[in-house]
């Protein structure tokens, strides 16, 4: 092993000013449970990181905020080419049932945090919650029956303001 | 692997700075290392350190934000008060350790 002495010691630099002032919006639009994590991963990876991070919720992915729904996202291998499961025998009744137990420990046994508890996470890493208007007003719901976290209902232009100078990813 | 000296000592650390050899860890170094990214170490601190420290040493691993919040019962918003901003890599360069690996 070759060592290189190197007089002044390497200090990490964590404050970087063009890092600081880096912001991500994340749209989550689906509500399987496979698709609920990406954004989520990412979100709290950024908020790691000390980027200001949004997440905006539309369509199917009000199920992740949805205190009714957010608890019980569902996995299913029909239509998934990339499980290599026959969709014939994934489509029978209780296969979605299967497929999400099994996902879920999958997930549970690295340590990843169920949905909630994820949103726990990212609320109290500072990241920001937003359920979209269209949406809550399409299903009928309102703040109530949301995540306490989410922080309000906007709309599209409302979204589009502040997602002003982010960085967007749309899942 | 470069070699570099801290508080007076030979110390082994990887390219960005982080100590790579679990031994040449101290208290007192930590006190360096914290002034050196703008911590004043306190009691808190500390305990969040030490929690590291014993956890790296059980699974040979720094522990991820997710993994101090629970097994080491700290909350992630008094993690980020008292590490502001990037409190994983901050913590474990603190208590001289690698970066964790994890992504939650």
């Amino acid at each position: 092993m070759t060592e290189l002495l190197t007089k002044t010691p390497p200090i990490p630099s964590f404050d970087d000013e063009a890092e600081t002032q880096r912001k991500l919006c994340l749209i989550c639009s689906k509500g399987s449970l496979d698709m609920a994590y990406p954004g989520l991963i990412l979100a709290n990876a950024a908020l790691g990181e000390g980027v200001e991070t949004h997440i905006f919720f539309t369509f199917w992915g009000f199920d992740i905020i949805n205190k009714k729904t957010m608890n019980n996202l569902k996995f299913t291998a029909v239509g998934n080419p990339a499980t290599h499961m026959p969709n014939m025998v994934m489509g029978l009744p209780g296969m979605t049932a299967v497929a999400t137990h099994m996902m879920k420990k999958q997930i549970e046994g690295i340590d990843v945090p169920e949905v909630p508890e994820f949103l726990d996470l990212i609320t109290g890493a500072g990241g920001h919650l937003w359920a979209c208007r269209m949406s809550a007003d399409m299903m009928h719901l309102g703040k109530d029956d949301l995540y306490d976290g989410v922080e309000g209902i906007i709309n599209a232009s409302e979204f589009i303001e502040l997602s002003e100078g982010a960085q967007v990813i749309f899942v | 692997m470069p070699v570099t000296t801290l508080a007076g000592r030979d110390l082994h650390v990887d390219e960005e700075g982080f100590l790579t050899e679990y031994d040449e860890w101290d208290e007192e170094l930590a006190k360096v290392l914290a002034a050196n990214i703008g911590i004043d170490l306190t009691d808190a601190h500390m305990r969040v350190i030490h929690f590291l420290r014993d956890d790296y040493r059980a699974t040979g691993q720094t522990p991820t934000l997710r993994r101090c919040t629970n097994a080491g019962g700290f909350a992630t918003k008094e993690l980020f008060d008292l590490f502001p901003k990037k409190p994983a890599k901050k913590m474990s360069y603190i208590a001289g350790l690698t970066k964790p690996v994890g992504c939650v």
